[in-house]
């Protein structure tokens, strides 16, 4: 393996994963890292269903990327491409994907849709799973590169979720002055774990 | 630019068709049939998730409601008319339970009950009974560090004075207060009984009075004053017949020399007047 090609696996696992995780350093999916976050059980499942629905999703929308959007068409002269329309496209793929991937999990797998039913419909349109795909477009990943930084984005969101709903866990039991009872010391909390993610920074 | 106008109508007229035809046939073809009246149910429960009726959330209760395995008076939230309105749309006939709200059967707050320790780990009433029974000197009081209050997920307890206090027009008796006191102070009681006894432990008077300015010491006044069968003497303490309950006016007739046979409207005054400050006879 070059040393090129090296660094860039690299960069599309340990980098998406833990240098620029999505919830603490890109500040993307912090609706569900607030929301599901309060139990540890409620955020496995949450991660879960988030690896699940990123990964697909990315790995349609980076096809519908590299076949169609990429590419500039000639239409009576005229050079037209659509590549403005990525974020209406996308958002359209996603939404519809997960409502197909609910029902297709209903049917064939019921366990599998008792575990992770309640989390599809709020990951329809998190910010986290669009902005996989947009990343991956602005990029100009191809297909295998874009499911791979897509799944191991979604871990890295799984990872930080897990963390701090056991921090949240623990923080229900200590003594906190009242005016940061709640979510006060809950932002504060995630701020000290951004932070503490920093220190990956510069690994690749 | 026209052009791009056009291709870029088309691409997206022909994506949304794609995309609905897409849901719409796999839907069909492989849509697992639920029960329309399913989502009826669950729009109707009050949604809180709250775990009162011993299901995973409402709408698992909702499921179960439909297949008849449960019925919607286990529900303990909702009122008597959406249960009506649930009935309804099961076309079942309805039994009424009576609506019951919890109370905490102790009023031991930091003024009325000695402290024999410092405690200052985790502030949590399980965690406390851990280390030698928490910092209280009576071993059957509330301790008041608010376990039940975080529990609660309608708000419906505050903690004053050290001592944990049910709000009751914010109670819905969903129980899970009463799952989660280590100590097993706090009942549920049908919401019509206004006069509790105020005291759970089962000390013998001359101890409990030891540590304790309002214990019940079993003195049998309210007994007496009160019709047969209002009150049942169990050991040391008296307790609230809560099948066959007293009155208000209970509380005069008997003139508890202990002040633990309160309404819950007095209770509640008098912790608030003993938070400000002001001493209560």
């Amino acid at each position: 393996m070059t040393q090129e090609s090296l660094l860039n696996v690299l960069e599309l696992t340990v980098g998406a994963m833990l240098v620029y995780n999505f919830v603490l350093s890109r500040f993307l999916g912090i609706c569900p890292f607030l929301g599901v976050s309060r139990r540890l059980d409620t955020a496995l499942g949450m991660s879960a269903a988030v690896v699940f629905v990123m990964t697909i999703s990315s790995a349609i929308t980076a096809t519908i990327y590299n076949l169609g959007l990429k590419k500039t068409f000639l239409i009576n002269g005229t050079e037209v491409n659509l590549l403005f329309l990525k974020v209406l496209i996308f958002i359209a793929v996603i939404a519809a994907l997960v409502q197909i991937v609910e029902v297709l999990l209903q049917k064939f797998s019921p366990p599998l849709y008792k575990a992770l039913g309640i989390y599809l419909p709020l990951i329809t349109t998190n910010c986290a799973v669009l902005g996989a795909a947009m990343l991956n477009s602005v990029n100009d990943r191809g297909i295998w590169e874009s499911t791979v930084f897509s799944f191991f984005s979604a871990l890295g969101f799984g990872l930080a979720l897990v963390l701090f709903s056991s921090l949240r866990e623990r923080l229900d039991l200590s003594a906190v002055p009242r005016p940061f009872q709640g979510m006060a010391i809950a932002l504060i909390t995630a701020g000290i774990l951004a932070m503490a993610f920093v220190g990956f920074s510069g690994l690749c | 630019m026209t052009s791009t106008i056009i291709l870029s109508v088309l691409a997206l007229s022909i994506l949304g068709i794609i995309l609905g035809l897409a849901i719409g046939l796999i839907s069909k073809l492989f849509g697992v049939a639920t029960d329309p009246k399913v989502d009826l149910v669950l729009e109707l429960l009050p949604g809180a998730n709250c775990g009162g009726c011993g299901k995973a959330g409402c709408a698992d209760f909702a499921r179960a409601l439909v297949s008849g395995e449960a019925s919607p008076g286990q529900c303990p939230v909702s009122s008597q008319e959406v249960m009506a309105q649930i009935a309804q749309v099961l076309g079942m006939a309805l039994e009424a339970p009576d609506k019951k709200i919890a109370v905490v059967l102790c009023g031991g707050d930091i003024q009325q009950t000695k402290v024999k320790t410092l405690y200052n780990g985790v502030n949590d009433c399980i965690s406390a009974m851990l280390v030698a029974g928490g910092p209280k000197s009576c071993a059957y009081g509330c301790l008041g560090m608010a376990s039940c209050a975080r529990a609660c997920p309608f708000n419906a307890i505050e903690i004053i004075n050290g001592l944990a206090v049910v709000h009751n027009e914010l109670c819905v008796g969903c129980g899970v207060c009463v799952k989660t006191c280590p100590r097993n102070l706090i009942k549920l009681v049908p919401a019509e009984a206004k006069v509790h006894i105020y005291c759970s432990s089962p000390e013998k008077a001359a101890l409990k009075m030891k540590v304790c300015n309002v214990p019940c010491i079993a003195c049998r006044k309210c007994v007496k004053s009160g019709e047969e069968g209002q009150f049942t003497i169990n050991g040391f303490r008296v307790e609230v017949n809560y099948d066959n309950y007293p009155g208000e006016d209970i509380v005069s007739k008997a003139g508890c020399p202990k002040n633990c046979l309160l309404t819950a409207a007095q209770h509640l005054e008098i912790e608030r007047n003993e938070e400000a400050g002001e001493v209560v006879a």
